[in-house]
Order: C-alpha cells, then structure tokens, then sequence
C-alpha cells in the first residue's frame, strides 16, 4: 500500500508544533499501524532527519503504552482496539492519514506524539488501592465472590491506563478511568472497608489534577479500546454522593 | 570471583524458616535511614518496593515506561501457580517443588525451588486481598486450570489477563506507598550503569528519556528487577522497550552472569507475517488444555485449506509422540516438536513456518460460549493480528522466544556476586534451572519481590551503616563521565544503519544459530559473525537528533549496544555447555527419536561467566548442584 501521512512534529514540550507531511509506500496490509511508522522513522532517520517520537511498549494492546489520535479519533476508532493492534488492512491504498497526540490540557506534549499521562498515576495514588501490607492477608477462599460479581469486577479492572477517554472528551474528563477503578474496587468485599474514602480522595484528585468534568457526552466509551461501559461513572457518582453525605453527618 | 551460595543448613523443607530466624534484622525506628534503589517495577521491583516501603525502608524507584503500571509483566496471560491444593488433586508443596526442579530438567538450585513452593500460597492470599479479580467458581471460591507440563490443577488465572490484574495489583501497593511518600518513583528514567564504591553496589546513573539528563542517585543497597533478555532475538513477545542494559552493565562490573544461553521459545505464538514485523504475540499455552496440534501428514497436503484435510491425513503429533502429556507436553518439547515437523517440510501457512491448533472438538464438546469464556479474549487478538476467526479455522502457530531462565548469578540471598546489588524476577538466573514451567515467572516474581528480598535484604543492610554514600563521591563523577562519553559516542558515529536494522542481523543470527536447536560449527560460526556486527554498529551506525533531547533513536542504540556483547556471551555459554539440557539444545546429544540427552556427570552445574574487558572471552565459573530431594532423572514426558 502507499499512504500519505500528516503528522504532528513538536521538539519540546514548550515549543509549538505543526503538521508535516509524509509519504511512505509498500506498507504491507498485515503490518501493524505502528510498525508503519517505525517503517517512516527508518526512512527518515536514513535521511538524516529525527525519528517521530511516539509511545509504544507492550504492542499487544495491554501495557496502555500507546496512543495517537488518528484520523481525529483517539486509537484511531476500531471498536475494542488500541493503537498498536491496529493492522493496515484497515486502511485502503493512497489514503491520507491525519496523526496528532492525544490532546488534553492534562495530558502536556512532550515531543511529537508523546504526551505525559502523569495525572493518571496520581490518582491511583490517592485512593486505587486496598490497604492490606505484605503478608497480612487471610486465605484466599475465606471471603467467597460470587462469579458474577468477580466477572464485573474483572471487566472494570481491564482499563489500562491509555488516556484515550481524556483525550475524546471534550472537557478532558478523567471520570471513566477514574471510575472504572472505583467500580473495580468499591464492588469487591475486599474494597469496602475504603470504599468512601477511596471515592472521595479519587474524585478530589481528578479535580485537582486538572481533568474536567462529564458532561455525557459518552465519547469516552466510545473510543476506550477496553470497552469500559459509562455506567462506571454514573456507580462512581452515586459512591461520591453517599460518601460526602456519611461526611457530612458525621462532621 | 567467589561463588557461594550460602545455602542454609538443614533439611530442605526447614531451611527458609531457619534462614528467616538467623537473618540479622533493622530495628523499625532505623529503616528509614536506609536508603534502597531498585531498578523496575514489573511483579519483582513493584512488589519488592511496595513491601520495602511498607516495612518502613526509603525506597527510589525507576522505569523506562511513562507508568510503573506498564512493565512488560503486564503482558503475561495464562496464570500463576500456588500449592494450594485447592483442587484435592493431589498437589502440595513438594510436588510443585518437585515439579519445578523435574521442568527446570536438574539446572536449578533444590533449596530456591522449595523456597519458592514454600510461598506460593500466601502469594494467592495476598494478591486476592488487593482485590485482584481472579476466576472464580460459582460457589465464589476461586478457580484452577492445568498449565503447561503440569498433572495438576494449581495455576490461578484472570481470565487471559493474569499479568494484567497482578501487576496492577503490585501496581496500586506501589502507588500507595508513592502516596504516602515512602517511595519515590521516576518514570522515564533508564538504568545505563551502576556505581560501586569500595567494591559495593551504591549507586546507579540514569538518562532521564525526556530530557536526556544524566544522573547519579546513591543508595545503601541496588536491586534489579529489569526483566529478561528475549529481546536479544530481535523478534520475541517481550515488549520492544525491554533490554538488558542494567543486568549488563553490573556483569561489566563483576556481578557473574549464570546460564545466559538457557533461553525459553514459547510453542504457541502468532507467526511472523514479514520483514516489518516489530515483536511476536504469544497465544496463552492454557490453548493447549483444548486445542490440538497438528500438522498434515503429508507435505502434499500443506497448501490445502485445513478443513479439506480429513481426520486420518493429520499428525497430531504431540499426541502422538507424548501419549501422556500429549498437547500438555512442556513448552521445550512442544516447541522442538513444531519445528520438526516443519523441518520436514509439513509446515503450514506463509513460508509454511507453522502449525495448527486445532478448537474444533473442543467447540464441539463444550459448545462455543464455553470456549469463548475460557479464551475469549485470545481468539479476538488471534483474529485482530490474522484477519481470521480461530472459532471457524484452527489456529496457526509457531514458536518464538519467549522468557529467559539465565540471568545475574545471585546466592540464597538473591545478592549477586557484587555486595549490596540483588536481583530478582527475569533478571536473576534463580529457580527454574534450564527451563521455566508454564505460570511459574509470576510466581517467582511475586515470591521474590513480596516474601524473599524483604527478608534478605535486610540482612546486608544490618551490617552497612545507613546514609554515609552519596553522589558527591568520586565513584559517582566516573561513572557518570563515563555514560556520558558513552552516549556521545553513538551520536557522533554518524555512519548509514540504523539502530533497528542492526539488530535485524543480530536477530537472525541468534535465532538461526543460538535458537531452539544449537550446534557447535553453527554457534562458532555466530562467534564469528556477531563481533563483525558490533564493529559495523561502532563504525557505522546512525542516530540523528541530540542525547539532550527525547530520542527513541539514541534509546534503541543503547540498548542494542548491550545485547550484541549479551548475544555473545549467550553463544559461548551455549557452546561450552556440551550437553542438551531443557531449553538449551545441542543437536550433537539427542537420541535417536531426537529426546535431549544431559550429561550430569559433565554439567550439572550452572554456568558462571565473570567479565574480563571489551573483546575478551569471558571466564566460566560452575556452582555444582546437589540433587537430593529430587533424584536425578531422565525427564521423561513419554
Ligand atoms: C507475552 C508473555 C506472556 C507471559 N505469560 C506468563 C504466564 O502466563 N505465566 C507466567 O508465570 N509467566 C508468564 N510470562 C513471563 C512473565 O511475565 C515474566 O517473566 C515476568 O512478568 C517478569 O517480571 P519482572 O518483574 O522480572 O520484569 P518486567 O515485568 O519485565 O519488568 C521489568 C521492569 O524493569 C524496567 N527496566 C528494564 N530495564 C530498565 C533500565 N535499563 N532502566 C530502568 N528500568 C528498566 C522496566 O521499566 C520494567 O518496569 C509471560 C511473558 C510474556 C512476554
Ligand atoms: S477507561 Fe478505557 S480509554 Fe480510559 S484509560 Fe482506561 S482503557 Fe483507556
Ligand atoms: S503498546 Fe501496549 S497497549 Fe499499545
């Protein structure tokens, strides 16, 4: 296939960027989307210029390493899929393709389609967790889940940190990360001894991280290559409500 | 170089407890004068910080990733193992114990692999305490499968996630204690070398991968947990970020590096579609607990479409050859077998490198939503990456590399032959002799990370007075001088190939001459031909762009700098180890039906090689290994 690329190029993250313009033939259609770019980056680096900087690790669609927004969508609009599992069968021959960061205020770039997700490890931080130190757990079989309940919990645990709900939401809002984290751990027996304040230091953290709010716009879902579903956030608006109000009563 | 490896006295099932009890041990009040660094935060360095922390130590911790969440462990599918003997099927401590020495094919070191059996129940606990969501029976209790090589049901699994959901597990205790302050975390940091002074690990330099700025950071003790080397391959299902520049450099500052050519290919991966391909993705071997392999009798037949190929024109061969283990055969044996059969011209699909893995009784038994809630989640990678749906044609696979059982030598401890600098996880070369059973890298990591560093470590620190090092020290101005001069060198070479074209050839040669099958003429021939490699990458090689800037270039050049004396030293490992053993097959000991032969009397020892200057041969030191729990036997999988 032979494509024609325009690509966001920005040295620093103080810096402006532009598009530039590229173009790259014989791209096999089994190849995946980024071994097209490493494809470009061999050409380019052959020629003397830089390489375009982007994100990669695990390319299977698991480490939330990659991201790109391509053609205006983040991971580029395949349901289920991320960036690096994209394959160019997808693409047809002589197409233009448009391919920028991940554009978030929260989500500064830092040198061509690098951006920095930082704000997500905070949030983690301030609450995704359950306290129990090394060693001091009880035997696994002595709290039972009921299938179903591990089964939910499992699927809000999939999220893997892209940033691509962020990055498609007009207002840059964290909620659906943040609530699928939640929802994974405030469901589970494990999780509720923490369940309030886990939800009130998460939410005050998005907040102060700098990610908007949720409008329902739904964008999010829409592109999450996990198919996290909105009702996360809708569960971590109801936690939010019960823990400020269990607050309030008991200042 | 001194080789001890300070195993306890005492009868193997009493030797950890006894250990534990005569550790020496840091007063609470004085942890926090101690300072430690530990390089990764995959299951290993993830655990083992969030465990340190937690106990009260200063922990600093670094990764290449923008996010401790991404280390490549967060790729492992299929499960972790743990004697729990949940399933009445017979399981325990010492079978899983006597499992991992019998898989390890007598390489390992018995009183590791019990040690290693001893904690894998608590690591169940604990990880199900954090909330990951493990499978589950309807009754809640939690479910099991039979993995890779095993007779019983032990391995805990996540749906094809397991990696996943434990690392983020490690992942939230780290991020706790990151929030609490105890540990301070830098992100897009890597590793290029370690400090010593006075002959201990004090200290590491590190390139900021934003900013490109070098730095020094001082400690009382290092740890790596850096992961493994697969990536020496060029192609393999590790993430194309992994490298061994950490486990490198510290074998360039005498820590021995043990067993490097024990080197695991994985039987069931994606095969390669063309020269673009940047990495291999592996298909969860647990496929094989209802998948069948096979290949068509005749190599006529190859090109036909497979369901035109009728029951009696298939060669199941794994059934055929291991009646008891059949399609469970360990992943040595399966991996050999494929490529046997593709040897002998049977191969199917492109370049008829692969063979299928056949759903179809299995759909047929269980019905289609059985399988799909066992292996969902593979079928639709398997379909993302091929275009094809593996519920409708069989799978095709192949083998690829996978996991490496070598690594940075380390004693009881997990302390390398460098005081003060510990290894665990993929980077050590500690419990799985000459080949990994399935789900037992997890396993190990977690062990290492959560139960045995946090009591060992301890223990050097007790006889180290806390907080006198820091970066201000000469060691430190050298090292740092020396990385330096280092990265300036691969940015002013200005020749015509590019870091990842380089490491094509590399690539090639050692998955055609260091592989799964080895011989001496081939392995001499890759002595040969690698040097001439690394002088085209000296004299000739290309990075555009500045070490003072975020560059992928400069970052690929570092790393293949590394792997071509790594992939050297792998070769003459792999030449001097005149046996057959796990994964490592020499092509000169085999029976006549192609079964690897051990030569116990020769080699049951692990290999040591101690560093001895650019362009020299290394020096090979053993560390005999006693068998008495486990009398040495042919590992038979008849
Ligand atoms: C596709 C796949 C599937 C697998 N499936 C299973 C399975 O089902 N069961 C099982 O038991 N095992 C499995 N394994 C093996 C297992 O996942 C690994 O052996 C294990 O996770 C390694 O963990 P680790 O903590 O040692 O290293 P990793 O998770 O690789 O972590 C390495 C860490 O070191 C950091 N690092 C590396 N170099 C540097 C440097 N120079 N500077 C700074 N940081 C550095 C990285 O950033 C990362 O944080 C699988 C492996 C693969 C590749
Ligand atoms: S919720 Fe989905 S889109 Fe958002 S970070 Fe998680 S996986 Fe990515
Ligand atoms: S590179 Fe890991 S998810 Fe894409």
């Amino acid at each position: 296939m032979n494509l024609k690329l325009k690509i966001w190029r920005q040295d620093t993250s103080d810096g402006s960027g532009q598009f530039k313009h590229y173009e790259i033939n014989n791209v096999s259609p089994d190849s995946s989307f980024l071994e097209m770019l490493d494809m470009l980056n061999e050409q380019l680096v052959e020629s003397g210029d830089q390489s375009v900087a982007f994100d990669s690790d695990c390319r299977e669609g698991v480490c939330g390493m990659c991201s790109l927004t391509i053609n205006g969508i983040p991971h580029g609009g395949h349901q289920g899929t991320t960036t690096c599992q994209l394959h160019m069968r997808s693409f047809s021959d002589g197409q233009t393709i448009t391919i920028e960061p991940f554009r978030a205020k929260s989500f500064p770039v830092l040198r061509d389609l690098v951006v920095d997700r930082g704000g997500f490890d905070e949030i983690i931080q301030a609450g995704g967790f359950i306290t129990c130190r090394t060693g001091s757990a009880q035997d696994a079989n002595e709290i039972p889940i009921p299938k179903p309940l591990a089964d939910d919990a499992f699927d809000f645990a999939a999220c893997i940190g892209c940033g691509a709900c962020v990055a498609a939401c007009k207002n840059a809002s964290a909620m659906l990360f943040t609530g699928a984290k939640i929802a994974h751990l405030n469901s589970l027996p494990q999780g509720k001894a923490e369940k309030d304040r886990r939800t009130l230091s998460m939410v005050s953290k998005m907040d102060e991280a700098g990610f908007g709010n949720c409008r329902n716009y739904g964008e999010c879902s829409a592109v999450c290559p996990k198919e996290i579903p909105l009702d996360v956030i809708a569960k971590m608006n109801r936690d939010f409500a019960v823990a400020s109000v269990k607050g309030f009563i008991s200042k | 170089m001194i080789i001890d490896a300070k195993i306890p006295a005492g009868p193997i099932a009493e030797k950890w407890s006894r250990h534990k009890f005569s550790n020496k041990l840091v007063n609470p009040a004085n942890r926090r004068k101690y300072h430690v660094i530990i390089v990764g935060t995959g299951l290993a360095g993830g655990s083992a910080a969030a465990t340190l922390a937690e106990q009260g130590y200063n922990v600093t911790s670094f990764c290449y990733q923008d996010s401790p969440r991404r280390a490549h462990s967060i790729a492992a599918q299929g499960g972790i193992n743990a004697a729990k003997n949940y399933q009445n099927d017979g399981d325990s401590i010492h079978r899983l114990f006597y499992d991992t020495v019998k898989g390890g094919d007598f390489r390992s070191r018995e009183a590791n692999v019990h040690r290693l059996a001893e904690v894998s129940a608590n690591i169940i606990d604990q990880c199900a305490a954090q909330g990951v969501p493990f499978a589950r029976e309807y009754g809640g209790l939690l479910a099991n499968r039979s993995f890779g090589g095993a007779q019983v049901s032990r391995t805990f699994y996540a749906r094809g996630a397991t990696g996943q959901q434990l690392l983020l597990g490690a992942y939230s205790a780290l991020s706790r204690q990151i929030g609490l302050g105890t540990v301070k975390m830098y992100n897009r940091h890597e590793m290029l070398d370690l400090v010593l002074v006075d002959g201990h690990a004090k200290g590491i330099v590190t390139r900021n991968l934003v900013t490109g700025e070098i730095k020094s950071w001082a400690a009382d003790a290092v740890v790596l947990a850096t992961g493994g080397y697969s990536n020496a391959f060029y192609l393999s299902t590790n993430a194309v970020g992994c490298n061994s520049i950490a486990t490198m450099r510290a074998y360039k500052k005498g820590a021995g590096f043990a067993n490097p050519c024990y080197t695991q290919i994985h039987p069931t991966c994606i095969p390669q579609s063309g020269d673009h391909q940047s990495k291999l993705t592996l298909m969860s071997e647990s496929l094989r607990n209802d998948g069948r392999v096979w290949v068509p009798k005749d190599a006529a037949d190859c090109e036909k479409p497979p369901e035109q190929i009728p029951e009696e024109a298939r060669d199941y061969f794994l059934e055929r050859k291991y009646p008891s283990f059949g399609n469970l055969a360990p992943r040595d044996i399966a991996s050999r077998a494929a490529k046997e059969a593709c040897d002998e011209g049977r191969g199917v699909g492109p370049g008829k490198r692969g063979v299928y893995l056949d759903f179809a009784d299995a759909i047929q038994r269980l019905g289609e939503s059985a399988i799909q809630e066992r292996y969902g989640n593979l079928f639709d990678i398997y379909e993302r990456i091929t275009g094809d749906s593996a519920y409708r044609k069989p799978m095709r696979i192949y083998p690829a590399p996978h996991y490496t059982m070598g690594g940075l030598w380390v004693d009881y401890n997990l302390q390398s032959t460098i005081p003060g600098l510990f290894v665990i996880g993929e980077a050590n070369f500690s419990d799985h002799g000459a080949n990994r059973l399935g789900a037992s890298a997890l396993m190990q990591g977690l062990a290492d990370g959560y139960f045995v560093l946090p009591n060992t470590l301890p223990n050097y620190l007790a006889g180290e007075k806390p907080g006198i090092i820091n970066t201000g020290l000469d060691a430190f101005q050298e090292v740092e001088a020396d990385v330096n001069a280092f990265t300036e060198k691969l940015l002013s070479i200005n020749g015509t190939r590019t870091p990842r074209s380089l490491h094509l050839d590399l690539g090639r040669i050692m998955w055609e001459k260091c592989g799964m099958a080895r011989n001496k003429a081939g392995l001499e021939e890759a002595l040969r031909k690698i040097p001439e490699i690394r002088q085209e990458f000296w004299a000739n090689l290309k990075v555009t762009g500045e070490g003072k800037q975020l560059n992928q270039e400069l970052e690929r050049a570092g790393r293949l700098a590394e792997f071509l004396d790594l992939a050297e030293l792998m070769c003459h490992d792999a030449l001097d180890r005149d046996e057959s053993c796990g994964g490592h097959f020499r092509e000169e000991h085999q029976t006549e039906d192609g079964e690897a032969v051990r030569l116990d009397d020769d080699f049951a020892h692990a290999a040591i090689w101690e560093y001895r200057g650019a362009g020299e041969k290394p020096t090979r030191h053993v560390e005999e290994l006693d068998f008495k729990d486990v009398p040495l036997a042919v590992r038979s999988y008849k």
